[in-house]
Order: C-alpha cells, then structure tokens, then sequence
C-alpha cells in the first residue's frame, strides 16, 4: 500500500477494485464503514454484489475480467472532460502524451460494451471521482489474479496519477495483502529476483554486497524461476528437490490434478509445516515447525508496517524454529551463521543490509510497528509514500495498457464464469481455521448462482450440483444468491472438496507468473 | 486550560471532557457505558462528578471541561451517588461472582467492592433469561446485562455490523439480534466486538471457559497470523494456554477492534493433530526419524544434486504466513550456501 488503514477512517472517497473487503480484510472494512457514515463517497468496481457493493454510493458490476477496458474508459471520460489533476500531471508525471493516445482508443461506449456498465454510470463515477478528492484506490486479488494482472496493477496506478491522488494522505494505490506476512517475504527476498530490501540479484554491486555479508566468494547472477515454473520443472527433473515452506500447494495451485502430477513426480521433495497437509504427502522428508506463538519474530503488514510477533508457548514435541532448520542445514553444507534468534537475524542482518528497513530495530518495535522506508534510528517510520508528487524514479509513469479477455472464456460446452475468492469464516486451505472452531460457521463449499440462473436450470438452494471444467469437476451444494450476476458461478478453496481450484485454469500472468484464479469457463449440471 | 481537580492543578485542552482531563491527571474515574471513540451517551451517569458552582452532579464522560472548574470525584455526595446505582445493578444482578468467567474483571464487582456495595440492602428482581452457549464463540447470558449498550454501540458504530440492538421497554429491556434469533442466524459476523467491550460478564469467550481467571494470565502482545492487515492482538495467556484473545485498545493499526478470525481463531497451534517429529518416508510411508537423520538427509541430497546437476536443479517456495525472519534465513540458504536464485513464494495469492 503507498498508504496505511489508520488514513480510511478520515479518507473523503473510496474506490475499491476487486476487493471483498469485508470478508477478506474485515478489520480495515469497518474503518471504511467509519468513514462512510461521516460522509466519505465509495465507488464499488466488482462483479459481484458482495457486502461492500451493498454500501456503495455506485456499485459498477462490470464482467469478469473487464477490468483494464472499464478504467480505460473512465479515464477517457475523464481527460475528454477535462476532469484530470493537469497541474498534477503536468509536474509530476511522465509520458502523459502516449498514454493518452492509448486511453482515446477507449471511447465511453467501448468500455461500456466490453464491461458491461452503462456509459452513463461510467460518466457519474468520472464525475464523482473529479470533484471528491483525494480518493482512496483499494484493490486485492480481484486486479492481481488475472493473466493480464500486471496490467490491471498498473491501469489502477495510472488512474490516481490523472486525478493527482498520490503523495497524500487517504489517497494512493492500496493493494490489501492476503496473507498475513505477503508484505514481508516479499520484503525479505524470498523472490527470484531480489535480496533483501528489493535490491536486484542481476546488479554485481549487490551481489557483492551481500556476498560479503554472508560470507561467500560469489552469489548466483541470474534470476530464478518462479513458482509455477518450479512445479512445471518437476515432472522433466530440470528441479530434482523441491523445498516448499508452509504452503500447501496441493490445494492451493490452480488446477489441482495438474498440481499433484507435478508434485508426485519430484525426485526429492522436503516439505516443513505445522500440519500434515495434501502437499507433504508427496514429500520424502518432512520438518515439523514451530507456528504463530511459538516463537519471536516481525510480520510486515499491507501497510509496510513491521509488527512483533512473541512467542507465548514451546513448540510441540520435536518441532523446531523455521530459521533454526534453515541454520542447521546449511551447517551441514559447511556454511556456519552467527544470528542465533529472530532478533538476532532482524537486528545483526536484516536491517543492516535492507536500507528501507535500516531504522527499524526490536527495540523501537516493543509496541506499534514501524512503516519503511525508515532508514535511520531517528527516522520516525513512512505512512504514505510519494510524499508531495516526489516518485523513487523522479516522476511518476503512466503505462498505457491494452485490455485483453481471460485466457479461457465461455463458450457452448462452458457458458458460465467461474470466480474464486476467500470467504469471511475460513482462511486459505483451513490447516488454521479448520482447527479453531470455524467450521460451525461454515462447514462445506458451495457454488454461488445467481437466482435468474438457478430458475432456468432448475437447481434449487442447497442442492447439491455439479460444477465441471474442462480440468476436472466438483459436487458442492447450490448457494443462489443475488451477489452474483447471471452467468458466473462464484466459489472458493477453502474445502478440498469442492474446491474451486479442480476446477481453475493454470494459466498465468507472464510478468508476475500469477494465476488467473478469477476467470475460467464451467458447466452447471444438476445430478 | 487549567481545571483543579481534588485540589490538584491539571492541564486540559478544549474540546476534551472532565473524564478525559481527569484520566490524563492520573485521576479514576470509574465508567460502566463510556467509549473512547464514540459520542457519549451519559446513560449509566457511574462516572459523576461535583463541580463547584453546579447544583447537580454532572457525568465526567459527557461534561466538557472549562478553564477553571473546579472538581472533586471523591466526595462523599459524588460515593453516594455512585453507591446507589451500583446498589441498584446489583440488585438485579445473579452474583455468581465465584463461577463467572468475568471475575476479576469486572466493572461491575470492582465498583461494588470499592464501594462496599454487598447487595444486601436492596433484592430486586432478577432475570430468567436463558443462557446462549449455541455457538463456539461468545456465550451471552442477559442475566447478567447491565444494559450499558456498549455491545448495541460497538456492533453498530465502530463494526458497522447493526446485528444487535435493544428491544422492549422498562424492567423487560433487553439486548437481542433481530426476531431474539441466536447469533448464527443473525446477521452477526462474529467480531467478538462485543464481548470486549462488555463491562460485565454477560458476554464472554466460550473457548476461555474455565482456563483461568484474569488474575492469572499474563499479558502479551502480538500480531494477527491471518489476513494482511496486520490487527494487534492481546493474548491473555496462562502457563503455555491462550485463554483468550483481546485487541490492543489503542494498536495501530486496529485501534481495538478483530474480526472473528483475529479473535478466536487462535487455537489450532494447540491441535493434537500436529507435526512433532521429523518424518522420513521409506517404501511409500513415513517413519519418525531423529533431526540430524533429516538434516543430514536433506543436505546430503542436495550436495549430490549440486555436484551431479548444479545448483539451478534445487527449487524452493518460502512461506507468506511465517514470520520475516524465516523467509529471510530460507533465500540466505538458496542463494548463499545451495547457489541459486530459483527462492520464491506464493507473492500472488
Ligand atoms: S460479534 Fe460482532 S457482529 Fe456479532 S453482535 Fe457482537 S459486535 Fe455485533
Ligand atoms: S451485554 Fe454487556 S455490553 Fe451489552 S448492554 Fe449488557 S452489559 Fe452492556
Ligand atoms: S483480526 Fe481479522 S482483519 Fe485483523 S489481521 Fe486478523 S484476520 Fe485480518
Ligand atoms: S460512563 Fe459516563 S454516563 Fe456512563
């Protein structure tokens, strides 16, 4: 996020793209609530008509995937009517001439077609846009889990640059992060491409740097592969071990027949986890780990903020601290490491070789975290980033992006959408909230239609029915709601069974190798 | 601005209440129906104070504060006041002290105790309403209610839920969703907002039950392990039990509020179904192994794999629910010690 959840409650104007927030993020809808019943403005861009729509001024319930086409179009309307932050973008930013040669492909009445919502609303929202600002931009995975992702990121960014809603508070580009340390293992380097502190593995300098900090004579130059990638190298042993940390892939991935081919074929797979999962029991070696409460540490949350995590507890039986693992096989790879603790790894390492992170220390964390950049001790922590228009490259870049349909669309043997997402009670594959209780709230998957959809196929609620992709099928109950609109089928993969991801398409966005878990085309059939 | 209170000169600045130029000063004012952030209400008027110049007692909670009031909340016209409400709650009230769940922090038994209140004086009617203990979360036993209505208010002004609200009139009072459904067919989203703010033991945790007494636990700050907001918890923990889970009243970013996962999804770290044992698996099932057989198993298979294919054949994913430090470590041990970039995680989901 450019900025933090403690701006909502004074914020002016909404526009949440792709975000279930009140299930996904609960906490941070309410503060929207807050700011709402003091008069703030909220624009919903959602194909479905979820709790957050509900509280809308205007909800624009644009197709599955539209997206880029509806933001262009808006932006159309808003330069043709000479609604843009022109100071703004004049000082600030750069390439406005392309990008709106871009934009002007995307006339009112293109965007309205492809996405479904009438140019008149479109027109409304441009105005309303222009006269409350600033705005807040909130998206999740609704922009993110697209094939074009990449490009809808930056068609969001592109937006706050044309009504100059950067550089302040209760404005910005604010992605709200899934799970609870995305931030930080972004943050941390667990990428193919970046040390710690996002500084890049293909510049000698920092390989340098870093080389000498971890002492070793030389770090690999070129980037690595990412994780889809990783799996796809299973099955041909160009990746002979595999090491998956905590996430259970099997139920997680798109696709998950596809999944468990790829999985079964490792040559050497060592899984480490809280829990036997789906994933661990393709493994050859598994690591029992300590949890959450079982020992220090620091999440980074959406908003960049370092929090202290404690250890209240002893792990159970055998099992050990991640990093401790990490530790002990190196030392039998012949590398020995100092840091001996959590603190001792942020403190001693961390900080010192991530500038944005070089302020932050334990000692300065006991209570609230701090928000990077905050490079210096005295440094009092980053809410919103930009500050007055001044961008990390100079000025800030419009990118002018081309809408593209999802990779798989509905045709005669799949006419209906199928979406995913998360709901309120459950979390992920539920090794967490299957185990707390949370399923006395929700006990099974269901597949979401829409009521005029039910009534011409003859399903009725609760029935069960089947739901089949041209990966595999699921039987799950009906749920006919009127949050989703006719034609699209909405589910998410908190159940193994019926899990929406037998059914997604392992297709991904080229740049960020995200899969479009939003967009694949199913067939509703009663049994 | 200056106002004296019980002798002593105490700074304020305008637009605050007595209440808050009092707290500020280090002196207590006890509150039953006053939250933080919301507009006072005045209903409960536990938190009166003498103001010279006024003829009335006046509650501390809704009272702006003037240059130059002069304050006592200690006098015994301001005691006797508070005694008679306390002896009126009390009246009315199960005292059940040595059972409840909310003993020892309780609003209403640390009145009655610093007031000498014994119940004695007065018997009044009391509830018979049926205990709701349907659901795995939050117990609600009205009996207790003292009708506050900071649940009624947390639900629908800071959660923006509206699931609960107050029906009837007089002595029948009472808080309920919609039609006195049960929570779970409610529109209720189990925040569990209510039960922190409840100042009695009408609402409480289902899962504390019988863990321990708030006395007994330690208190210990931490951080949400779900979404990426990043919620600062208050774990109230006994020996190596989480009793029960709070939010830090003025945390950043959440300022006092969770949502239901926050709150009471906490105790699968204590399932029995864990992982406790390093697990080798040998004809196509596992066996427990000791840690230096896994360690040395992992290393040794990843040195043969470097020599025989180079470093690029080793592939991992780190993981997004773990704390920094460990992911940290994870992309140490692939670039530093096993020689590859190919250290990712699922950035995407
Ligand atoms: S749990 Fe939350 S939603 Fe339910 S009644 Fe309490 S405050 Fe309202
Ligand atoms: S249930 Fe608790 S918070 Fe609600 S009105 Fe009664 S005493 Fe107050
Ligand atoms: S309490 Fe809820 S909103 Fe807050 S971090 Fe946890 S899951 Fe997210
Ligand atoms: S706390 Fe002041 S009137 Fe209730």
């Amino acid at each position: 996020m450019t900025n933090s959840f403690g701006e909502f409650a004074d914020a002016k104007m909404f526009l949440c793209i792709g975000t279930n927030m009140t299930e996904a993020h609960p906490v941070a809808a309410t503060f929207l609530k807050n700011a709402l019943r003091k008069g703030a403005k909220l624009v919903v861009v959602d194909p479905r008509r979820q709790p957050l729509a509900k509280l809308a001024d205007i909800h624009c319930q644009i197709n599955v995937g539209s997206d880029i086409a509806f933001l262009n179009g808006l932006m159309n309307v808003i330069i043709t009517e000479n609604l843009y932050d022109k100071e703004f973008v004049a000082n600030r930013c750069d390439n406005f001439e392309a990008f709106k040669t871009k934009i002007m492909e995307y006339p009112v009445e293109r965007a309205a077609e492809i996405s479904g919502v009438k140019p008149e609303t479109i027109r409304e929202v441009a105005r309303l846009l222009s006269t409350v600002k600033p705005a807040m931009l909130c998206y999740t995975l609704g922009i993110t889990e697209h094939t074009t992702g990449k490009d809808n990121v930056m068609s969001t960014a592109n937006l706050q640059l044309l009504l100059g809603n950067m550089g302040m508070p209760s404005a910005g580009v604010n992605p709200l992060r899934g799970q609870n340390n995305v931030q930080g293992a972004c943050d941390m380097g667990a990428l193919p491409n970046v040390f710690p502190g996002y500084q890049k593995v293909i510049d000698p300098a920092m390989r340098e740097k870093f080389a000498r900090a971890w002492n070793v004579e030389k770090l690999p130059e070129n980037n690595g592969m990412m994780m889809p990638h990783m799996m796809e190298a299973l099955p041909d042993r160009k990746i002979r071990a595999f090491y998956i940390f905590g996430e259970n892939l099997a139920n997680t991935e798109p696709d998950i027949h596809k999944v468990e081919r790829e999985l079964a074929s490792a040559e050497f797979l060592v899984c480490q986890d809280i829990f036997p999962t789906e994933t661990t029991r393709f493994a050859h070696v598994v690591f029992p780990a300590a949890s959450w409460s079982e020992d220090d540490g620091t999440f980074s949350s959406s908003e960049r903020r370092v929090n202290r995590v404690r250890k209240v507890k002893t792990p159970p039986g055998e099992a050990k601290p991640n990093w401790w693992i990490f530790k002990e096989i190196a030392k039998r790879m012949g590398h020995t490491w100092e840091s001996n603790s959590s603190q001792e790894i942020w403190d001693n390492e961390v900080s010192v070789l991530a500038p944005a992170l070089g302020g932050i220390k334990y000692s300065r964390i006991e209570e609230d975290g701090l928000q990077w950049p905050c490079p210096t001790l005295e440094h009092p922590g980053t809410a919103f980033l930009h500050r007055d228009g001044m961008f990390t490259h100079g000025k800030g870049v419009f990118n002018p992006v081309d809408w593209k349909a999802p990779a798989e669309i509905p045709d005669r043997e799949y006419p209906f959408v199928l979406s995913t997402g998360r709901r309120l009670y459950q979390y992920h594959t539920r090794t967490q909230t299957g185990r707390s209780g949370m399923n006395f709230l929700m006990s099974e998957e269901t597949a979401d239609i829409s009521p005029a959809d039910a009534q011409k196929l003859g399903i009725q609620q609760d029935e069960r029915i089947k739901v089949r992709s041209r990966r595999g099928e699921v039987e799950v109950r009906a749920r006919v709601t009127e949050q989703v609109p006719p034609g699209m089928v909405w589910m998410s993969f908190h159940f193994r069974e019926g899990s929406a991801n037998w059914l997604t398409n392992a297709v991904y966005d080229p740049a960020t190798m995200t899969a479009e878990y939003k967009a694949c085309a199913v067939n509703l059939e009663r049994l | 601005m200056k106002i004296t209170i019980n002798g002593k000169s105490c700074e304020g600045v305008e637009g605050q209440t007595v209440l808050e130029v009092a707290r500020a000063g280090g002196f207590n004012i006890p509150t039953l129906c006053h939250l933080a952030d919301l507009t006072p209400t005045g209903a409960c008027r536990i938190c009166v104070v003498e103001v010279d110049g006024m003829r009335n007692l006046v509650a501390a909670c809704s009272t702006p504060a003037a240059e130059g009031m002069v304050i006592r909340t200690d006098s015994e016209r301001v005691l006797s006041a508070r005694r008679f409400i306390v002896e009126l709650l009390v009246s009315c009230h199960p005292l059940d002290c040595m059972t409840c769940e909310k003993t020892g922090d309780c609003t209403l038994q640390n009145l009655a105790y610093e007031l000498g209140v014994t119940g004695s004086r007065m018997e009044g009617d009391r509830y018979d309403y049926p205990v709701d203990s349907s659901n795995p979360f939050i117990v609600r036993d009205y009996n207790k209610c003292i009708l506050c209505l900071k649940c009624v208010r947390v639900c629908n002004e800071i959660q923006g839920i509206e699931a609960i609200k107050t029906t009837q009139r007089g002595f029948d009072t009472k808080v309920a969703t919609a039609y006195d459904n049960t929570l779970q067919d409610s529109t209720c989203v189990f925040c569990g907002q209510c039960v922190q703010a409840c100042p009695v033991g009408a609402l409480t945790e289902k899962k504390a039950k019988g863990l321990g007494r708030a006395w007994e636990t330690r208190k210990v700050r931490t951080t949400c392990p779900y979404c990426g907001v990043g919620c600062q918890q208050e774990l109230h923990v006994k020996g190596e039990q989480i009793v029960k889970v709070m939010a830090v009243e003025d945390g950043s970013p959440n300022k006092g509020r969770l949502c239901v996962k926050g709150r009471f999804g906490y105790d699968f770290i204590y399932s029995d179904e864990r992982l406790t044992t390093p697990l080798i698996k040998e004809n196509g099932s596992f066996r427990e192994a000791s840690w230096d057989e896994a360690l040395d198993l992992v290393a040794n298979k990843f040195k043969q794999i470097i020599a025989e294919s180079g470093p690029d054949a080793i592939a991992g994913v780190s993981c997004a629910r773990s704390i920094n430090e460990d992911s940290y470590q994870m992309q140490k041990l692939f670039r530093a010690v096993i020689g590859t970039n190919n250290i990712d995680h699922c950035a995407r989901t």
